[in-house]
């Protein structure tokens, strides 16, 4: 039996999912089955998971580079997920986003996207079309640190805020814009940009899952009775790297104090110390094996034929003239 | 017949499919006033669920469309400016144009881009005069540029009707052009078919947007020196390659008039296609608006720098010699 996700076992299932999927990741890209690299969600976990458990199946998500934890949260299939990765005609898009544009649309995951801040007005403009059509669907549209500085992103808060659409907008405060802290990037507050258009604002910590939980809650019950959205600034910080090139590059941009102390607090722990132990044994154990199955997937899935490497490229199915000779 | 502007066409093709389809609304700067007139009436006839005035943040409401899109709705956005383009490159062509491929065919942007009064408008300087149609060639977004007020109806309804990104520019020096019409004939154009204005035996003059009367003018002016073919492809993009092959498998020569920058313009690429799979009979030649140009202030200055009829019969002339 599966836990509701917004229950304590739940909550830990989705942030223990993430964590191993995360390390399963990285695995496959050291080993280069995963090209390209991915910039790890690990540390950030709980994040995914509060915010995902305060939603229904049909609301709507959108993401970042840093994706795979809000896609798995929102329920995409982990088997699917790593075949995107992998690129595998069997992934999410059939091999044709890779990790930073996973998306599925049944389950209301409108993409992950790879320009800081770009999903802001998207997550904006979907919501406002489903409160049109009548429904009480909400949008999140999470987004980093960094994204703050993006003009593209506090637009689209005016917009939000002015026409009162139903969106929580998700600042994951993991310190770093790649490399560049919060202080040397942003001037004033987080919150202070949302409370600018008149949006509440609440800073919280990031590394709970029931803390984000209970936040999320709040601001889909305002959003949803037509109260408009908000903004949840999630205190954070990623253990890893911002991308897997860290791992070969050893770029210094952050003592081993402060990661030590960054890693003192593990949402893992802190949502697995509220389960029994054999309960999070358990889940560990479904989770190893839901893992294992989905490696193997991935793995043994099919490679895209190169002949349709620009299927899709119209959804006319309107065929582009070729690059080589006439 | 009644007469029906260009303007007034493209109004009137956004009200019937306003009328039509439920899922189809129209966004942009100042458009319940109907500062361009293209939007008059709209507002009192769809209310403000259906035409939306934003504030100017472009390109926030242009990544909004494309929210909607994937939630099911069919935006239009009114820019007013064609150099706005620029400013939401980043949305059209990173964002819009790229979902339907990087998802593997899951989502579909149904977005229509209309930018009334591209081109030079007259004295309005280099910020507000470009008319960047061969940029969106050249990322592959469909782009269709309207010579009349007839295809100006079809081709806004083919682009809202379609299931991809599509650009339209309706270009300032066509946005008054009259046209005797029946509406009940009016309809969508497909996307993807050029249109001979004028057909002609000895060269074909390949004529983007408001070029086009420029283009049929010369051909009248030239009419006892040669029998000019005048092809408008009206799209281009996708471009209908096979009408432009028809037209100068008869003619056996080729000039374009395009108001583009000359390097990697729609010009350059019509040439560069002539010359791998037509077997030109000349040299051909192209009148464009010169590599990298920004559009100065004064009239004399900002017609220096469009393609002009002059350019176009000394093109003609000098490909007739040829060969």
């Amino acid at each position: 039996m599966v836990d509701a996700p917004d229950t304590p076992a739940g909550l830990y299932r989705t942030v223990r999912l993430i964590r191993r999927f995360e390390e399963r990741a990285i695995e496959l890209v050291r080993t280069g089955e995963i090209v390209g690299g991915i910039h790890p969600y690990i540390g950030q976990e709980a994040i995914a998971a509060g915010v995902c458990a305060a939603l229904r199946a049909d609301d709507i998500i959108t993401s970042t580079h840093r994706g795979h934890g809000h896609v798995l949260a929102k329920g995409a299939d982990p088997a699917r997920m790593l075949a995107e990765l992998a690129g595998r005609s069997t992934g999410l898009n059939q091999g044709r986003g890779g990790s930073m544009h996973a998306a599925d649309f049944r389950l209301g995951i409108f993409g992950a996207n790879a320009i800081v801040g770009a999903n802001g007005p998207i997550t904006v403009g979907a919501a406002w079309a489903a409160r049109q059509a009548g429904s009480d669907r909400v949008g999140v549209s999470f987004f980093g640190d960094g994204a703050v500085s993006q003009g593209v992103l506090l637009e689209s808060m005016n917009l939000a805020a002015l026409w009162r659409v139903p969106v929580l907008f998700i600042c994951e405060n993991n310190g770093y814009a790649t490399t560049l802290t919060v202080a040397d990037a942003v001037a004033g507050t987080i919150t202070g940009r949302g409370a600018a258009f008149g949006m509440p604002a609440v800073t919280v910590d990031g590394m709970d899952p029931l803390t984000v939980l209970d936040a999320a809650r709040d601001a889909v019950d305002q959003a949803r009775s037509g109260g408009g959205p908000t903004l949840i600034e999630c205190l954070t910080y990623r253990f890893d790297a911002h991308h897997t090139w860290e791992h070969k590059a050893r770029v210094r941009y952050r003592d081993d104090d402060e990661v030590a102390r960054g890693r003192s607090r593990d949402p893992v722990e802190v949502a697995g110390a509220r389960l029994a132990a054999d309960q999070r044994a358990r889940i560990d154990a479904e989770i190893e094996a839901v893992l294992a199955e989905a490696v193997a997937f991935a793995l043994d899935s099919p490679r895209p034929d190169p002949a349709g490497a620009l299927d899709h490229l119209y959804a006319t199915g309107l065929r582009a003239r070729q690059g080589g000779g006439c | 017949m009644p007469w029906l502007s260009y303007q007034k066409a493209l109004n009137r093709a956004l009200g019937d499919e306003l009328a039509r389809d439920p899922a189809v609304f129209v966004l942009g700067e100042d458009i319940r006033v109907a500062v361009s007139n293209v939007t008059a009436g709209l507002f009192q006839r769809f209310g403000p669920d259906r035409v939306l005035d934003t504030p100017l943040s472009e390109q926030a409401f242009t990544s909004f469309a494309t929210g909607a899109a994937l939630a099911g709705r069919r935006p239009v956005i009114e820019f007013q400016i064609p150099s706005l383009l620029f400013l939401v490159f980043e949305q059209i062509a990173n964002q819009a144009h790229k979902f339907s491929l990087m998802t593997g065919g899951q989502a579909c942007v149904p977005v229509t881009y209309l930018f009334p009064g591209s081109g030079s408008r007259t004295g309005w300087a280099g910020q507000h005069s470009d008319h960047p149609y061969s940029l969106m060639v050249h990322v592959g977004v469909k782009t269709v540029v309207p010579a009349t007020p007839t295809d100006a109806y079809g081709l806004l309804v083919a682009a809202i009707r379609d299931d991809d990104p599509v650009v339209v520019f309706a270009p300032a020096g066509a946005l008054a052009l009259r046209e005797d019409v029946d509406y009940a004939e009016l309809g969508p154009v497909p996307l993807g078919v050029g249109r001979v204005h004028r057909e002609g035996n000895d060269v074909t003059v390949v004529a983007v947007g408001h070029l086009v009367q420029d283009a049929l003018a010369v051909a009248d002016e030239l009419a006892d020196e040669a029998s000019i073919e005048v092809f408008d492809p009206r799209t281009l993009y996708p471009f209908d390659w096979d009408g432009l092959a028809a037209s100068v498998a008869k003619t056996g020569r080729l000039v374009v008039i395009d108001d583009s920058n000359r390097s990697c313009g729609i010009g350059a690429e019509i040439l560069a296609t002539a010359a791998e799979r037509f077997g030109l009979a000349a040299a051909p030649a192209r009148v464009t608006r010169p590599d990298g140009a920004v559009l100065p202030f004064a009239l004399e200055l900002d017609r220096a720098v469009q393609p002009s009829r002059a350019q176009l019969v000394s093109a003609i002339q000098g490909v007739l010699k040829d060969g």
